[in-house]
């Protein structure tokens, strides 16, 4: 299959290439890269910064507006991903792509299929995926059906299709951001025994300390264009940092011990039956004013059937929750926009925003009823565009008007035009669920720094992400969350590390009922 | 009410179910292909009138069934890969331009026997004669099925095929491997290299094709001409089939033949003292009891799940 490679010289490499979108967006700048075989390659950089761009030039996704791939020491001409695949080049791609309905073996298979005649042999498909998740020592059901398995069984399956596709070259982008702690090592030793079997691997992050884990050397880009490349021995993520965003940027959080007050969320013996989706059994806990508490769990094990409960968009089916007073459980959003709750959804381009109105319309829609916006039932126009203007420039959101569409805006800005609704209202409660899930560094931080500004403003922070860094960074406390129920409530998370918190969202380890309601008072 | 009983009972309502459901059967599986593609072939209808029109002016004027029959399939075939292009190349709404072909063979069938013939009604005065029956050899001295089998129409026969055809291609060939897999994720088809394109264009041929059969029979099986809009909303009960039998072969070709029984009792009842009109009703008042159930059970199942099935 891959006869017409060069022994010497790198597996992958790029000369002078330039990407021009149609739109004229210049992704990627004169990159000049060279990836030798055996390699582990970490490319990190911000969003935007052009290396999932690049990487669609060497998987034949995209093609460069000028320069040259070279693939196996030679120039190659990638007309798509099959010509990229016959190459020897694999990819796993960040939105995964896996047929949900489909088996394992089946995805493993699928384009190449065993069987003669235009039919397909199952049992082969079975036999081969068995046979590679052996050799591999990804673990693998080749018989379960995809949408069945955990999301760490799917991207092993993402990386066996690249191998039955014999890659040598392996591009796995943010492979990890789904991945628990225990799940991004097992990837990582598979990742690693792949290297020393000669699979060169280029692999796309921003979460430096996994890049310092796991690569050889990383290269790092900027605008389009790579900074450098260095040995991954004689960097720190300081450093990779710095070479990132172009000037120093200090990843830890300034945070002073949190000043507590009364208690603004009171969640007593809450359940709720999932029609779709993780039911809630039980929950029990306080937020107060003043302190961030993070929710942490494997994906899908409450966390967002709790985060739409808190702010009204589900109705729970038994318990008590109230917010400052306030019984909540039996509002609809209004009523708990009312009593003072603000939400930032984790899926913030279909719950956090009309992606084809102005940035200024969605930064009124939940205040656009009355004064200063509106009198009488009639919206002005400049108010709005006042109001718009002023948050822009708080917020920093990167647009040229008030008027464009949210559509248009990056991962980050977009995000910022959320958070900027949210937190202008000046909630008592806010609901922060992976509030910087594909936002850049920059504006990562940006986030972080508003998160503890509002803390400290007194209002109660319910932060739910996916992120054990970032919880650990920002939580006061700390909550687990399994199989929808509380499994672990850390009252203080000074010294706490991933590992750990690993080990109760496993199931490894759980605290017992009486630790996780110590100290909650009656309410009534 | 037990005169009810008796018809339903009897080998010749058992006959005549065979023989209703065949368009049924053809239409719904050619939409289920389609929609596993994942475009949504709302112009079944379009192309069964389309294919049972050109059938009966083809065989008319050239005297030979089969060309008429094969030229039906043809112009049905055609307009599936036209919808696909509509979709494909110009990014149309598959709804909004399955609409437009179903106006648009309503309008062009009428106009080309008006034309042809001068008759706005359809081809009774062309002799275009009908497709062959088939009888295997020995079976009329079974009882009952003898007589529910001897005589039915060639294409009812396929049509019984038909439902095998499609499961064994849908999981046993390439083909249908990758018909399934563009149709439920075209990125995750399109990053193994599956040319999506050329698989849904075929996808789409095949269901205008299995339509067209369907046409083909209305106007060469049940009778020997053409009647203006002689589909009457089949193709849409088709469709009902397709998502009622939960996108399986064999669940859209129980659904279809359940369509197709209601449409023969309806039938069978009006030779009996029963109101024509509301005999008549029977299909489409069952069509949408069972959407109704079917909504019904999707709901309590959780959202996608009943789409997201297979073998």
């Amino acid at each position: 299959m891959n006869e017409s490679w060069h022994t010497a010289g790198p597996a992958v490499a790029a000369r002078a290439v330039t990407k021009t979108y149609g739109n004229g967006v210049r992704a990627v700048r004169g990159v000049d890269l060279e990836v030798p075989p055996g390699e582990i390659r970490a490319v990190v950089g911000e969003n935007g910064a052009g290396k999932s761009t690049l990487m669609k030039l060497f998987y034949g996704l995209e093609q460069p507006s000028s320069g040259e791939i070279l693939i196996g020491g030679r120039p190659r001409v990638l007309r798509g991903p099959s010509s990229a695949i016959a190459l020897g080049v694999g990819m796993v791609h960040q939105n995964l792509m896996l047929v949900p309905s489909f088996t394992v073996a089946q995805n493993v298979v699928l384009g190449v299929e065993p069987g003669r005649r235009g039919l397909v042999d199952p049992r082969a498909a079975v036999e081969t995926t068995a046979r590679l998740a052996e050799e591999s020592g990804l673990a693998v059901d080749p018989r379960a059906r995809v949408d069945e398995v955990s999301v760490g069984m799917r991207q092993r399956t993402e990386i066996l299709k690249a191998l039955h596709r014999q890659a040598k070259v392996l591009i796995l982008d943010e492979p990890t951001a789904v991945l628990t702690p225990q799940e991004t090592e097992d990837l990582f030793a598979a990742v690693r025994r792949l290297r020393d079997g000669g699979m060169t691997v280029l692999f796309i992050s921003h979460k430096l300390r996994e890049v310092r884990e796991i690569s050889d050397t990383v290269s790092v880009m900027r605008a389009g264009a790579l900074v450098g490349t260095v040995a991954t021995a004689d960097a720190t993520e300081h450093s990779l940092a710095a070479m990132m965003v172009g000037r120093d940027l200090i990843l830890d959080v300034d945070r002073t011990p949190a000043q507590t007050s009364e208690v603004t969320l009171s969640v007593r013996d809450l359940a709720y039956t999932a029609p779709v989706g993780q039911s809630l059994h039980g929950l029990d806990f306080d937020v107060a004013a003043g302190e961030i508490v993070g929710v942490a769990g494997i994906e899908g094990n409450g966390q967002s059937e709790l985060a739409e409960i808190l702010a009204g968009l589900r109705r729970p089916t038994a318990g008590t929750i109230r917010v400052g007073g306030t019984d909540t459980a039996g509002l609809d959003v209004a009523g708990h926009r009312r009593a003072g709750i603000g939400y930032v959804p984790e899926d913030r381009l279909h719950n956090g925003a009309a992606l084809d109105e102005s940035i200024a319309d969605n930064l009124v829609v939940d205040r656009h009823d009355r004064p200063p916006l509106a009198r009488r039932g009639i919206l002005h126009p400049k108010a709005v565009r006042a109001h718009a203007e002023r948050l822009i420039s708080d917020y920093a959101i990167r647009t040229p008007d008030p008027s464009v569409p949210v559509r248009a805006l990056s991962g980050g800005n977009l995000q910022k035009v959320v958070v900027a609704r949210e937190l202008s209202a000046g909630p008592r409660l806010l609901i922060a669920s992976q509030i910087t899930r594909g936002v850049d560094i920059g504006a990562m931080r940006f986030m972080y720094e508003r998160l503890v500004a509002a803390r400290d403003a007194g209002a109660a922070v319910l932060l739910i992400s996916a992120d054990l860094t970032e919880l650990l960074a920002l939580s006061d406390r700390l909550l687990v969350l399994r199989d929808g129920r509380l499994v672990a409530r850390f009252d203080d998370t000074t010294g706490l590390t991933e590992k750990r918190v690993g080990l109760y969202m496993l199931g490894v380890e759980q605290h017992d009922r009486e630790h996780l309601t110590t100290g909650l008072g009656e309410i009534s | 009410m037990s005169s009810v009983l008796d018809v339903v009972l009897s080998s010749a309502f058992l006959a005549a179910v065979l023989r209703v459901a065949t368009p049924y059967l053809l239409a719904a599986l050619g939409g289920l292909v389609a929609e596993r593609a994942g475009i949504s072939n709302i112009a079944l209808e379009g192309q069964m009138l389309a294919a049972a029109c050109t059938g009966a002016l083809v065989a008319g004027y050239s005297h030979s069934v089969a060309l008429g029959a094969l030229s039906g399939i043809t112009v049905a075939m055609l307009l599936g890969l036209l919808l696909a292009a509509l979709r494909l190349e110009l990014g149309a709404d598959a709804i909004i331009a399955g609409i437009g072909l179903n106006l648009l063979a309503s309008g062009a069938t009428a106009y080309a026997v008006y034309t042809l013939l001068d008759d706005k009604g359809g081809t009774t005065g062309l002799r275009s004669g009908t497709l062959p029956t088939v009888t295997l050899p020995g079976i009329e001295s079974i009882p009952v099925l003898g007589d529910v089998l001897s005589g039915q129409n060639m294409i009812t026969w396929l049509a019984f095929l038909a439902a095998p055809f499609v499961a064994w291609l849908f999981f046993r060939t390439r083909f249908g491997f990758h018909l399934r897999a563009v149709g439920e994720m075209p990125d995750a088809a399109a990053s193994v290299g599956i040319a999506a394109r050329r698989v849904q264009y075929a996808g789409l041929a095949l269901s205008g094709a299995l339509a067209g059969l369907a046409g083909v029979f209305l106007s060469m099986g049940y009778v020997s001409f053409f009647v203006r809009d002689m589909t009457a909303g089949r193709g849409f009960i088709a469709l009902a089939a397709v998502f009622l039998g939960g996108l399986r072969p064999w669940g859209v070709f129980l659904a279809a033949l359940g369509f197709g029984a209601a449409e023969a009792l309806a039938v069978q009842l009006g030779t009996l003292d029963v109101p024509p009109q509301l005999v008549s009703t029977i299909p489409y008042a069952m069509t949408l009891v069972a959407l109704a159930l079917y909504a019904w059970r999707r709901k309590r199942r959780g959202a996608g799940e009943v789409a997201a099935v297979s073998l």
